[in-house]
């Protein structure tokens, strides 16, 4: 027995903020202070608050440690866990009541509102640890699956769940399990899609970081409901840490004949296969990543037929995200009424958003569905960094849209995103204020679309580069209203001709930028101005007369002598001569005089 | 994805090839591998020469023109040497809204290069990635294994100070 634990946040986040030499430190300390028999350090999976890493949490008093640097180590050691006086000035300041006491981590602002089910694990147990896992019901919904259940039984239970795919299009689960089911074949698959290609979307990556054994799990699940016998799971070769853990959980699972031969007596066999991926974001459509198993461009394919009745090899296979495999013990285990009984009408459950960008708590969260954005930005998230103003959530990456100010009290879920032209994608939720420009973004996504389309179809290939070329017309100020007309018919004949899901949905990041950010393309083209500030061709620099001091130093930095001005008065730019180069106000850092308009 | 090809010579040693060629022969019976054997390569060598492409198709049994078309088709693979120092910067969404791209540029600007090419002595080599997925940390660039976030511009001297010569 221990007589306390010290959980220290090993994810990628927290990681790259050096908790690896935080545990290390630890461990040192401990021992040299000869308290090794008596703490216990863990190394978990994403607690969730990543803007506040590295992250410590001591329980049994359950003090959450913020931003620790190795150098506070020995402190910790002393104080606390030798002495058993909390080290205030580490602790996150949300846990503190006005009297010193601390408050439960579920009390405070970023956690109150979500609902830890794909993410119950995560931060809780050491996910190199089997037997932490199955201390948490770990293994117990195979179990009753194979021992309590019919194949057509678990499916019925997780289509009464409501639970609809992860990934992005929100195909009803039990349904795609059915499908699968129902073809008769000698040989079928279970793959799981952990190719988390949206750029600032991190979700996938931290369940198979923090719980490792659920997807093991899952898999096993489905492929006893739809009688196959192997599984794949496909994974960034981006996500290291992640690829670890789930090699060490299928290798223990196997030890522990949780994986394997005639599982827990029942006469079923699954085994499991780890892919990486290499780096291509068409693979996380689902015919591009079974190419991409079998060794090959990961291009996609025409449906039909779909993979549920010839996927991976040619045989029914039945794909599944990450997220959506994490939510299936669960729902085993509790009972579809449980699932369904959290969420909207048609969207049951939770999901779980990585929430980036221009927000105070970056980080990971999970909310029940129908949860408003104002909720998700404004409570959870603690608001927009500055004092500056929201201006628009960003969801489904390269696929999705903008939610707008004017509808931030949009509950989440999938049809009201589908309505107003965004998508609920994977979970990436990127947030932006007043500085960022709505075409640029666009731009944006475009550039990473062009780069990754995979060059199958024409209106993709060829489409998306045109679309790229009059956005960059535009933000170069070379823009015309017809461009913007262009823009918007292109959008419509790429969506509805392109082959796969990237094609198809390339251009939406453009059409919602146009529906509700139509004023800030005009003014690129019209005005020929930025409004937020940020499309360098379009912007003039110039010098605030009331804060310039005629220092000299931004004529001297000009490489073209555009700046005039006598020594001890306001200088200022001839805008016809300057270049934009920035050199001036890089110069003039101290002042700030110079901005940009 | 347009790639850049390496002109430098291939310096493979018999050491490295003995390697592969273990690797090549533990996977030639399942020619799903392929990306397997080409991320071991890739390990092995740091970047995928013609040359070592042509061993693997050889040894797996596969046309050289799939071998080809797998590498240029997937990010992860290199067709030209990285430096000794492997400085990326993260271009993912939560990165570029907070500047990402400026850091880029002044990268790219102090060690005159562009991105995915090599300063001519070998030492830095300059890459736009994908998310790397410390978004809690955006802007982030990385150095080899390491990360800095929250990083602005005016860090990128700093930074790159500590691995000068």
């Amino acid at each position: 027995m221990y007589r306390s634990h010290v959980l220290v946040c090993g994810g990628t986040g927290c990681t790259s903020s050096n908790s690896a030499a935080i545990i290390e430190a630890l461990e040192k300390e401990i021992e040299a202070k000869g308290l090794s028999d008596e703490i216990k350090v863990i190394r978990t999976g994403c607690f969730g608050l990543c803007a506040l890493g590295p992250i410590m949490i001591v329980y049994p008093e359950g003090c959450f440690y913020s931003q620790v640097q190795v150098e506070d180590v020995p402190e910790i050691v002393e104080e606390h866990l030798l002495k058993g006086r909390m080290v205030k000035r580490l602790l996150y300041d949300e846990t503190v009541h006005a009297g010193d006491a601390i408050k439960s981590l579920n009390e405070t602002n970023f956690y109150k509102k979500q609902k830890r089910v794909a993410l119950r694990n995560c931060g809780v147990i050491d996910p190199e640890n089997i037997d932490e896992y199955i201390a948490y019901d770990g293994y117990q919904a195979l179990a009753k699956c194979l021992t309590e259940y019919t194949p057509e039984q678990v499916i019925d239970i997780v289509k009464r769940s409501g639970l609809r795919g992860r990934g992005g299009g929100g195909f009803p689960t039990g349904r795609k399990w059915e499908l699968a089911a129902m073809n008769k074949a000698d040989q079928k698959y279970v793959v799981c899609n952990a190719d988390e290609g949206d750029p600032g979307a991190f979700m996938d990556r931290s369940v198979l970081e923090g719980d490792p054994h659920c997807i093991v799990e899952a898999m096993a699940i489905c492929g006893y409901a739809v009688g196959a016998t192997e599984g794949y799971v496909y994974v960034r070769a981006e996500y290291p840490i992640a690829v670890k853990r789930l090699q060490k959980a299928i290798v223990d699972a196997r030890a522990y004949g949780l994986l394997g031969n005639d599982l827990f007596g029942s006469g079923f066999d699954f085994d499991l296969h780890v892919r990486l991926g290499a780096g291509a974001f068409v693979c996380g459509e689902e015919t591009a990543l079974m190419t991409s198993i079998e060794g090959n461009r990961g291009e996609p394919r025409p449906r039909p037929p779909y993979p549920a009745v010839k996927g991976l090899f040619g045989k029914p296979t039945t794909e599944n995200n990450v997220e959506t495999f994490a939510n299936v013990p669960q729902i085993i285990l509790n009972g579809p009424e449980y699932f369904s009984s959290m969420g909207t009408e048609k969207s049951k459950g939770t999901k779980v958003f990585a929430l980036g960008g221009k927000i105070n708590n970056t980080g990971l969260v999970e909310i029940p569905m129908g949860t408003t954005l104002r909720e998700i930005i404004e409570e959870i998230g603690g608001g927009i960094p500055n004092g500056k103003k929201f201006k628009a959530a960003q969801t489904g990456g390269p696929s999705g849209g903008c939610i707008p100010a004017d509808l931030i009290d949009t509950p989440i879920d999938y049809d009201n995103l589908t309505a107003i032209g965004c998508m609920m994608g994977s979970g990436g939720l990127i947030v932006m204020d007043e500085d960022n420009c709505m075409v640029d973004i666009a731009k944006f996504f475009l550039d990473f679309t062009v780069d990754e389309s995979c060059g199958k179809c024409s209106p993709c290939r060829i489409g998306t580069k045109r679309m790229r070329e009059i956005l960059e017309k535009i933000t170069s100020g070379k823009g015309t209203l017809e461009d913007i007309d262009k823009l918007e018919e292109l959008a419509h004949y790429i969506k509805e001709n392109s082959l796969c899901g990237l094609g198809q949905t390339a251009p939406n990041p453009v059409l919602s930028t146009l529906k509700f950010f139509r004023d800030e393309y005009i003014a690129h083209v019209v005005d020929k101005r930025c409004p937020a500030g940020v499309c360098k061709a379009l912007l003039n620099y110039y010098i605030d007369p009331d804060k310039c001091i005629g220092c000299g130093l931004c004529a001297r930095a000009c490489p073209v002598g555009a700046i005039s001005g006598s020594i001890k008065s306001p200088h200022v730019i001839d805008v016809m001569k300057c270049i934009k180069c920035g050199a001036c106000m890089d110069k003039c850092k101290k002042i700030k005089a110079i901005s940009k308009r | 994805m347009l790639k850049k090809i390496s002109k430098i010579p291939f310096k493979g040693t018999p050491e490295q090839e003995a390697k592969l060629r273990k690797v090549i022969d533990e996977c030639k019976h399942d020619k799903s591998l392929l990306m397997h054997v080409m991320q071991q390569a890739q390990q092995i060598y740091d970047y995928l020469p013609f040359e070592v492409q042509v061993m693997i198709a050889d040894g797996m049994d596969i046309p050289l023109e799939k071998v080809y078309g797998v590498s240029t088709f997937y990010a992860q693979f290199a067709l030209s040497p990285k430096g000794k120092y492997k400085v990326s910067v993260c271009l993912g969404t939560a990165c570029y809204v907070k500047g990402s791209q400026e850091i880029l540029d002044r990268i790219c600007e102090r060690l005159e290069v562009e991105p995915d090419e090599c300063t001519p002595d070998g030492v830095f080599s300059v890459e736009a990635c994908r998310c790397i997925g410390a978004c809690g940390l955006a802007p982030v660039m990385m150095v080899n294994d390491e990360v800095y976030g929250k990083i602005t511009a005016d860090d990128v001297d700093g930074i790159l100070d500590k691995y000068m010569e």
